[in-house]
């Protein structure tokens, strides 16, 4: 499953912003119609992203487009354009059920045939209110398209009646009940973003705890926020060790042609051998084994 | 051998203060300068000097021309002199850098001799020579006593160290020094010394200190600059240099400070401890010092009022003179000794020459300064820089001008890729097996050409308006006038 | 596409540009072009701008260009936003024209 730890979100009205993104190396590059552009500007940040899309610094990075809902003025036009410039990653705004994620779907359907677009583009559905995390496990299992449901902790806060704080426990049903259902259905889990860029203990905190619970990466406002987490996600010295010794163990139970891999007498099955291989592709990218980025 | 003739004995008290001039005319007129000469000042109070132009008014008003100006480098608040220059008043100029209307005017022709551009060392080993012969120093300093002996890191104009005016005192015939402050005699420890100077004018102001500072003193939050030094600290502790006893020079700058941040929580992390650290000191290397990750700074201009209050206060925080730090002819330069130096470039070519001095149109903006200096001593030279700036490209087929020869440089870092010199294939295994990206620079110049496109010949007309001199005196390149 | 009215994309900020159109009676491509790096890339500007109101099929427009440095994805960005204001189609563009 391709690694998405850091998902940076881009204004898509901003100039700077947009033309540098693909500098800082995230796993996902989250291009925004939605609530970041104003509404006099979301034809020309539609073509702004629709040109970034498009461009060569773009091609070797995993790209998405948070669209505006469908019943926008905007929704279906930004669609058109994202899905036509070959966006990877499609993000539903407020997916409150399942149907719209089929409608979105549709419509995205509909757009890939007529330009005869091949690759089919996946959807990230945002969570952002009560009805929604009700309804994250029927969401979760309604389309090999969806690949991963995220928690859009701002709108869910304040759909709860309630208010964000530090600590964050007003999330922790929201995102316990995500994080289940991407895992029920098989799909990843993303956490919302940590807005105060100048809090970098807070930060850290953040992400430790999302990582814990199980969240395969989190949205990120600021590109100083993705090293940081990067270094977060990177596994420890004793995990990558334990991951080469699985490894190890299985390769040597397949040159034997042996049916069981074993280390210390004890049987290791496939999705332990599974999460050995992610670990050492994670240290890689991390850095500890020879491939790295900074 | 002449025979002893008994004279009375001197017991006058006024001339113990008699180097002390009553206005700066007065000293001018003492010094005896007359047209033709050649006058120096000094840069330790960058943007906040209030030195130069008074002088050089007066020095107008009283009718003098056609003077050779060495001023060790020229900062956009000496525009004034465009004036000077258009009177005949100043007809030659030596300078370390040169900036804001001043540069652009010398671009565009404003001078018929062709500005001399020198390094921090460069410019010793000129008066050493014997090239630059200073008739009359104008050194500005914080505080003073009655018989010359003169302090930079007191006073309320402090600029910490005095390191180019100490060449100037040393080489100069005739130092007229200039002071807010009049200290009880002897003034001490003293960077320029009564046996070198001549006479003494007190001024309201030599320094605005509200300007003198470089202002970088806050850690950076662009990300890029973040980036840079990330990754610029990265490639010193993967350089095989990085142990203890390691010594340091960093620039002024978002990305550079943020690096020798980065760096000293790597280094309390391995428990490394730098010998020294050279330059150019900010506050950041203070802190450094003081937390004794670095055993002693060599301080040749305090770039803000920490590095001059500290370089008062510890004994660890060394003055050197500019002979001492970067002179290819002196006896010994502390670049010498150095291990590790991070540069910066507004340029850079697939020879890895660097361009510190005109920018992407042409004009003149910028310093040689140390840059060609510690490249071509450091074991380990890095340059810094973003693979684009806007819409202009930092990699070049070729700068505009060679101020730093590609063969004293080891890396360039950008945000988007790493570059070594082939000269050193030992580093470029290092930083790979350590897991960086680093790819040819004909790569990362077609990348950045890639996303600019390629920009149009700047059009030159044959006029040399600027020769920049290469540390040891030779010519390495000259710069043409615009055209129009 | 048929330019109506005046309009307008951008913004002055660096590394953008701000770029009004301004129908006018003759059959041509008027171009005023204030940039930041005009030295260096002002005749490229210039013809990007032509060619894409030409793939457009647009003409009998005056374009005045503020520019900041912008790289060409987003003088084509700018330019395409203000054209079809000016036409005001922003509801429905022809993709295979921009």
């Amino acid at each position: 499953m391709k690694l998405r730890r850091s998902m940076l979100f881009v204004p898509g009205s901003n100039t700077a912003m947009v033309c540098n993104a693909y500098v800082y190396k995230p796993d996902t590059v989250m291009f925004d119609l939605e609530d970041s552009v104003a509404l006099a500007e979301k034809d020309s940040a539609r073509l702004m992203v629709y040109h970034a899309l498009k461009h060569f610094v773009y091609k070797d990075i995993e790209t998405a487009v948070r669209v505006n809902p469908l019943d926008s003025p905007y929704g279906h036009l930004d669609l058109e354009a994202v899905v036509t410039a070959g966006v990877d990653i499609v993000r539903l705004p407020k997916t409150d059920s399942v149907e719209d994620v089929l409608a979105m779907q549709e419509a995205i359907e509909k757009i890939e045939k007529k330009t005869g677009r091949t690759k089919k583009t996946l959807l990230l559905a945002a969570i952002e209110s009560a009805q929604g995390v009700v309804n994250a496990v029927d969401i979760a299992r309604c389309t090999p398209r969806l690949m991963g449901i995220a928690l859009g902790a701002e709108d869910y806060v304040r759909d709860l009646r309630t208010q964000r704080t530090r600590a964050g426990h007003e999330l922790s049903a929201a995102r316990s009940q995500i994080l289940i259902a991407a895992r029920a259905a098989k799909i990843q889990a993303f956490d919302s973003v940590f807005s105060d860029v100048r809090d970098k203990e807070g930060f850290i905190e953040e992400v430790k705890k999302i990582k814990n619970l199980g969240f395969d990466g989190k949205s990120l406002v600021n590109p100083n926020q993705i090293y940081l987490l990067h270094h977060i996600y990177a596994p420890s010295q004793e995990e990558i060790e334990w991951a080469l010794e699985v490894v190890e163990a299985a390769e040597y139970a397949k040159r034997n042609g042996l049916g069981v891999v074993s280390i210390d007498g004890r049987m290791v099955d496939a999705p332990v051998v599974a999460r050995a291989e992610f670990t050492l592709k994670l240290a890689k990218i991390s850095g500890f084994m020879g491939e790295d980025d900074e | 051998m002449s025979r002893y003739v008994p004279k009375d004995k001197n017991v006058n008290i006024e001339d113990r203060s008699s180097k002390i001039c009553d206005s700066i005319e007065a000293a001018i007129k003492k010094s005896g300068l007359k047209d033709g000469m050649t006058i120096s000042f000094h840069h330790a109070f960058r943007g906040g000097d209030k030195v130069l132009n008074k002088v050089m008014q007066i020095i107008a008003d009283l009718g003098i021309k056609d003077l050779t100006l060495a001023s060790s480098s020229l900062a956009s608040v000496h525009d004034e002199l465009i004036t000077h220059i258009e009177n005949g008043v100043v007809t030659q100029i030596y300078t370390s850098g040169l900036r804001s209307k001043l540069g652009e005017a010398i671009s565009y022709g404003l001078m018929d001799k062709p500005v001399q551009i020198h390094s921090h060392g460069g410019r010793v080993h000129l008066l050493q020579s014997g090239e630059l012969k200073i008739d009359v120093a104008f050194i500005g300093v914080p505080c003073i006593d009655r018989f010359g002996n003169a302090t930079g890191s007191k006073g309320r104009s402090k600029c910490g160290s005095l390191g180019y005016a100490m060449s100037d005192a040393h080489y100069a015939k005739y130092v007229v020094t200039l002071s807010e402050t009049l200290e009880p005699y002897p003034n001490g420890p003293a960077s320029i010394t009564q046996d070198q100077v001549d006479s003494i004018v007190l001024v309201d102001e030599v320094g605005d200190p509200s300007k003198i500072g470089e202002g970088a003193t806050r850690m950076t939050t662009n990300p890029k600059e973040l980036l840079l030094a990330r990754r610029t600290a990265r490639v010193i502790e993967n350089s095989g240099l990085f142990k203890n006893g390691y010594s340091l020079q960093t620039g002024t700058g978002g990305s550079s400070l943020a690096t020798t941040i980065f760096l000293s929580e790597i280094m309390e992390k391995k428990d490394i401890k730098a010998s020294f650290g050279l330059g150019g000191i900010t506050g950041t290397m203070v802190y450094m010092l003081k937390r004794g990750l670095i055993e002693k700074l060599l301080d040749v201009q305090s770039f803000d009022e920490f590095a001059a209050k500290s370089l008062g206060e510890n004994p660890n925080h060394i003055e050197i003179s500019a002979n001492e730090y970067a002179n290819p002819s002196s006896k010994g330069t502390s670049i010498s000794q150095l291990d590790v130096c991070i540069l910066s470039a507004l340029e850079v070519d697939l020879n890895f020459n660097v361009n510190v001095i005109t920018g992407s149109k042409g004009l003149l903006r910028g310093a040689s300064g140390g840059h060609c200096d510690t490249a071509a001593e450091a074991k380990l030279s890095i340059i810094v820089a973003p693979l684009t700036r806007g819409r202009i490209p930092t990699i070049r087929n070729r700068v505009n001008t060679i101020v730093t020869p590609g063969e004293t440089v080891d890396v360039l870092v950008t945000d988007q890729g790493i570059a070594v010199h082939p000269r050193n294939a030992e580093l470029k295994t290092r930083l790979k097996k350590a897991g960086l990206t680093v790819v040819d620079i004909k790569d990362l110049h077609k990348r950045a050409i890639a996303l600019c496109g390629q920009p149009k010949a700047i059009k030159y007309t044959d006029k040399v308006v600027a020769q920049i001199r290469y540390r040891d005196g030779s010519i390495i390149d000259e710069v043409r006038q615009l055209a129009k | 596409m048929k330019v109506v009215n005046s309009a307008h994309a951008g913004t002055l900020e660096s590394s953008d540009a701000y770029i009004q159109i301004n129908p006018i009676n003759e059959d041509i491509v008027e171009i005023e072009l204030e940039s930041s790096v005009e030295e260096l890339y002002g005749e490229m500007i210039e013809e990007l701008i032509r060619e894409t109101l030409k793939q457009m099929e647009v003409s009998h427009v005056h374009v005045k260009i503020q520019d900041k440095g912008a790289l060409d994805l987003v003088l084509k960005a700018r330019l395409q936003a203000a054209v079809l204001r000016a036409c005001q189609l922003s509801r429905n563009p022809d993709w295979s024209l921009l």
